[in-house]
């Protein structure tokens, strides 16, 4: 971690040790904040007025779940939520790729939103059976939330798939887009994950007639702090306020 | 004479939600406890959504309301388990959203509109006004309505 200073700017803070139970938690909580921020990046220019609204209560449920997460972590380490959020650096983050993806059209946002949802359902079902009955309460109450933007998703790759000819190529594209970043979701212990994410997301392609990249390329690297440089961006706008006046509060 | 701790619970349970103010937050099941820990009142409660933005305000409305009514040190403890469910909201409950022009929490067939009270309404929109709510047209009176979903 650097060891510099700069005056006023909240420094880097050490994260779990990497065999601590804890420590997979920050990635979940890192995703469900960087993927709130983006959905939250539509407000007020999203395709139609409901979609704005679905779009902002989508990234709130996420934004929610983070909180929960990161006030959990605060508690044993001796921390606020806004230090996780707010005080650490892109290289501090342990994210997954392609929630820090730009928005791009609506359909990157869908598909992208659609890869995430498919995960998410695997993800909660596993930790509402965790041991610590923080993390398996959290889990239980995410669930619930995942289904309903998994059908709101799963609902608009159909519509776009089916629609016109431009909706169907725009989803194409986004899926070619953005499937090198799928493969990142089922590193180390997620690997558990992937058939059930598998099953989804073939579902969705037999249904539709749409078909995934020839090409085997994954990036990764979000989970031990190696990013995109979009999250950078994100982070300067999200964390702007707590830099320019460390530890404000409403 | 009632006992300080019946008396904080009383104050608790009249705290209503800030975006459905015919609701209490004991009718919406937010409110799971309220105990006494020597000087200091401990209240329990659940988010009904992770993200709703409403739970801040809920808090700080549960503290005022306290701290009005003589208790100075209030705590409030937010748990997530059990999950919160539209289950926990009673009869009454029901019916005040019902009267207020909010369709209570059923199965998405059994819906009526909460104007004409007639049944047969479809879904606009999956996300409505507030997290907990979707947005439905009624059929027969063409009137759009709020509809609290079940959850």
């Amino acid at each position: 971690m650097s060891e510099a200073v700069v005056s006023g700017v909240p420094q880097g803070m050490p994260l779990p040790q990497a065999d601590s139970p804890l420590a997979p938690l920050v990635g979940h909580a890192d995703d469900n904040l960087v993927l709130a921020h983006r959905v939250g990046e539509w407000i007020s220019k999203a395709p139609e007025l409901e979609l704005d609204i679905a779009l902002g209560n989508i990234g709130l449920d996420h934004l929610g779940v983070a909180r929960a997460l990161y006030q959990h972590l605060g508690k044993a380490e001796g921390k606020t939520e806004d230090q996780y959020a707010m005080g650490r650096t892109d290289r501090e983050f342990r994210n997954l790729l392609l929630v820090e993806q730009p928005n791009g059209d609506f359909a990157h946002t869908i598909v992208r939103q659609f890869f995430f949802d498919c995960y998410q359902l695997q993800l909660w079902p596993d930790l509402a059976r965790s041991d610590d009955e923080i993390v398996a309460g959290i889990a239980a109450k995410a669930l619930k939330e995942a289904e309903y933007h998994h059908r709101f998703s799963h609902g608009w790759m159909l519509r776009m798939a089916g629609g016109t000819d431009e909706s169907r190529q725009r989803v194409r594209d986004a899926i070619d887009g953005l499937w090198r970043f799928t493969g990142e979701i089922f590193e180390g212990n997620a690997a558990i994950y992937r058939d059930g994410w598998d099953g989804l997301v073939g579902d969705m392609l037999g249904e539709t007639g749409l078909s995934v990249p020839d090409d085997p390329y994954q990036k990764t690297g979000g989970r031990v702090g190696y990013h995109t440089e979009h999250l950078g961006y994100l982070l300067t706008e999200m964390q702007w306020m707590q830099r320019t006046y460390p530890g404000l509060e409403w | 004479m009632v006992d300080t701790l019946t008396h904080a619970r009383e104050v608790v349970a009249r705290v209503v939600d800030p975006e459905i103010p015919v609701l209490t937050i004991e009718d919406l099941g937010v409110l799971r406890d309220v105990e006494q820990d020597g000087e200091r009142v401990v209240v329990t409660i659940t988010p009904t959504y992770s993200g709703c933005p409403a739970m801040g305000q809920i808090e700080d409305d549960i503290k005022r309301a306290l701290n009005r009514a003589g208790f100075a040190d209030v705590g409030i403890k937010v748990v997530y388990q059990p999950a919160w469910t539209t289950e926990w909201m009673s009869k009454e409950a029901r019916r005040k959203l019902e009267d207020f022009g909010i369709a209570p929490p059923t199965a998405p067939a059994d819906v009526r509109c909460p104007k004409c009270r007639r049944g047969d309404s479809r879904l606009i929109a999956q996300f409505g006004s507030t997290a907990c709510k979707a947005l439905m047209v009624c059929s027969a009176c063409g009137d759009p309505f709020d509809y609290f979903k079940e959850h």
